[in-house]
């Protein structure tokens, strides 16, 4: 198991240093002047431009600045915003809890439906079931999610007026920000409908985001289902008279989901990027509009701080499947 | 190799020619037929588009904006899927970005492809540093999500219809490699190449020449697939402002340069999206079919 965990962990380090240097570069490659694209300044005096060059570190060998550059990351200095001048990492921790909370909201919807559709197409194969789920999980897969978004705004938010169009909470309220999810802290608040209202602003968005999840999840559940149902010990269940639900339920299901566990690791990462496109349409106030937002602002650190961030995350919750992979099927730990 | 110096089979079982046999397999799948059939109509709308688009893609009819579809002819014109906001008509638009998408398809897979090929030849071929530099580069590369990597050579690019693609181009290349690896590897123990080895065949010969078209299956499979990853993507990436910028009727810009009138005109908001899932889906169909046609372990 510790030889297990060394090789992933050996993985992760150069796809960092990796990541580092791509950010790192972003800079250096864009046509124009770095100091510019840093500063957010144009046309600034000569002995300022100088100051800024030393200030930035444009006067070191490359090496140098690439090291200085990790190093200030590893301890959470992304650089200053050039628009709003703050911290790009505090930026980002500000509005991170938004883009977790609907991803979080996201994966349960998509597990919550996912999984049961799955594992009906494989019992039901070839019926109708089957090929409802299926016919739906191509097109879930196929989706452009922010046509779907726009969709999902048209019908239940124009139409029927059932939901907020974008944000995170009707404006009346005021939440004090305790946890960052607005959830929790509409719960927490004594406002009464503050929780009603952050859950209608929530649905829409979490839908838009969790189906490309739900359809790969389905898939994935059902091919699964149908690998583990040919095995011997399920026939041997079988025949033992154990019903098809005990079958499914005992024995089947336990190992049929050890693929899917991975499924949803790349699911997280697939969803934070899913967050830029699903965040533009709902003006939700997280990472992805943000990041979307720099780059036409042209705020340069807080894209790279954003890509930086965003990546590690992703970075991390594989490894934490990874790891997880390896703890809950033994088989894995000996390759 | 001459066809002489093959053993002949006998006469009246000679086996169907590849191609007819991937037909046979191919054909079994309805959905796989629908998306060909599909994406059939896909080409010929691109290739003929200046003939089938009833107005220019880029004229713009000032009298009658935001026309809603009909079979009734506004001022002599007739707008059968609607106008856009400053009086283009939706259904040429829609015509000739099938073009742009397709296009986009084409030069971002052909880049990818290429450039995968060869690097997935000579990480298999000569393993070690070579493979381990390649194969951790293209690890890296897949850690990040399809989208945000996209975004992120867009941000160092710039905005643009040919940035765009590039960055598709990048986003798609691990995948050609590791495939392209993972099948060299696996014919190079085969007798064949030894023989062709002990022929006298150089490396690069043997590369492209005796290894090569032995990969094709999965590789045809991944570019098809990788076609509705382009469309898809472009037409994101155009939503977001970082791919094709209007005028160009790229169906993801389209979409976007429409958004403030989702509720007064749903057409100019639906139609663009529904011909990217119509294109994507039939992308993924024909995969999917040419994927269960190909393998052979899938075959029943």
């Amino acid at each position: 198991m510790i030889s297990f965990i060394a090789k992933r962990l050996s993985l992760v380090l150069p796809t960092f240093l990796g990541i580092t240097l791509l950010v790192f570069s972003l800079i250096r490659l864009l046509p124009g002047d770095p100091v510019e694209a840093l500063s957010g300044e144009r046309g600034m005096t000569p002995e300022r431009y100088q100051r800024l060059v030393h200030e930035f570190g444009l006067d070191r060998p490359l090496w140098q600045q690439y090291l200085d550059y990790v190093w200030r990351a590893l301890h959470g200095d992304l650089g200053l915003s050039t628009i709003t001048h703050e911290p790009v990492f505090r930026e980002f921790l500000t509005l991170f809890p938004a883009t977790i909370e609907l991803s979080m909201v996201a994966l349960f919807l998509a597990l919550a439906i996912g999984l049961p559709a799955g594992i009906l197409a494989a019992m039901k194969r070839n019926t109708v079931y089957d090929y409802t789920v299926m016919g739906a999980s191509l097109t879930g897969y196929s989706m452009p999610i922010f046509w779907w978004g726009l969709l999902l705004i048209l019908f239940f938010s124009v139409t029927l007026g059932w939901t907020p169009v974008s944000g995170r909470i009707a404006i009346q309220f005021d939440i004090p920000p305790v946890t960052g999810f607005m959830l929790v802290d509409s719960l927490l608040s004594d406002d009464k409908g503050a929780f009603r209202s952050a859950l209608s602003h929530l649905i829409l968005p979490a839908v838009a985001l969790g189906t490309i999840p739900l359809a790969v999840i389905a898939r994935m559940t059902r091919s699964s289902m149908l690998e583990v149902l040919r095995e011997d010990y399920v026939r041997t269940a079988r025949a033992k008279g154990a019903s098809t639900w005990r079958v499914v339920a005992i024995h089947a299901l336990r190992n049929a989901l050890i693929p899917v566990v991975t499924t949803i690791g790349l699911q997280v990462g697939t969803m934070l990027a899913g967050a830029i496109l699903t965040e533009t349409i709902f003006s939700w106030p997280g990472i992805g509009k943000w990041l979307v937002e720099a780059i036409h602002r042209r705020d340069y650190p807080a894209v790279q701080g954003g890509i930086l961030m965003s990546a590690t995350v992703i970075i991390g919750v594989n490894l934490l499947v990874d790891l997880l992979y390896g703890v809950i099927n033994p088989r894995i730990r000996h390759h | 190799m001459s066809e002489a110096s093959l053993p002949q089979a006998p006469a009246g079982s000679t086996p169907p020619s590849p191609l007819a046999e991937l037909w046979r397999d191919f054909r079994r799948n309805r959905g796989a037929i629908i998306g060909l059939v599909i994406v059939v109509a896909l080409l010929l709308c691109a290739l003929l588009a200046d003939v089938i688009a009833p107005y220019s893609p880029s004229e713009q009819y000032r009298d009658a904006t935001l026309q809603a579809p009909s079979w009734q002819p506004v001022n002599g014109h007739r707008f059968l899927l609607g106008t856009d906001p400053v009086g283009r008509d939706v259904l040429s638009r829609l015509i000739h970005g099938t073009r742009l998408s397709l296009l986009i398809g084409l030069v971002s897979v052909g880049l990818s492809l290429s450039i995968g090929v060869v690097l997935g030849l000579l990480a298999g071929f000569f393993r070690g540093g070579v493979e381990f530099t390649i194969m951790r580069l293209m690890d890296i590369m897949l850690a990040l999500p399809s989208l945000l990597l996209a975004v992120s050579v867009v941000a160092i690019l710039g905005p643009g219809l040919m940035n765009a693609m590039y960055a598709i181009a990048i986003v798609m290349l691990p995948h050609f490699v590791r495939l392209t690896r993972a099948a060299v590897i696996g014919e190079l123990g085969k007798d064949y190449v030894a023989a062709s080895r002990l022929a006298g065949a150089g490396t690069p010969r043997l590369m492209f020449d005796t290894v090569l078209p032995n990969c094709a299956a999965p590789l045809i499979v991944q570019a098809t697939l990788g076609f509705s990853t382009a469309i898809l993507d472009a037409a994101a990436l155009g939503f977001l402002g970082l791919g094709a910028q209007p005028p160009t009727p790229e169906w993801g810009s389209m979409l976007a340069s429409a958004l403030e009138f989702i509720q007064s005109a749903w057409w100019v908001v639906t139609l663009p999206g529904l011909a990217i899932l119509v294109s994507v889906l039939a992308f993924n169909l024909m995969g999917d079919g040419l994927r269960d046609a190909l393998d052979p372990k899938l075959k029943r």
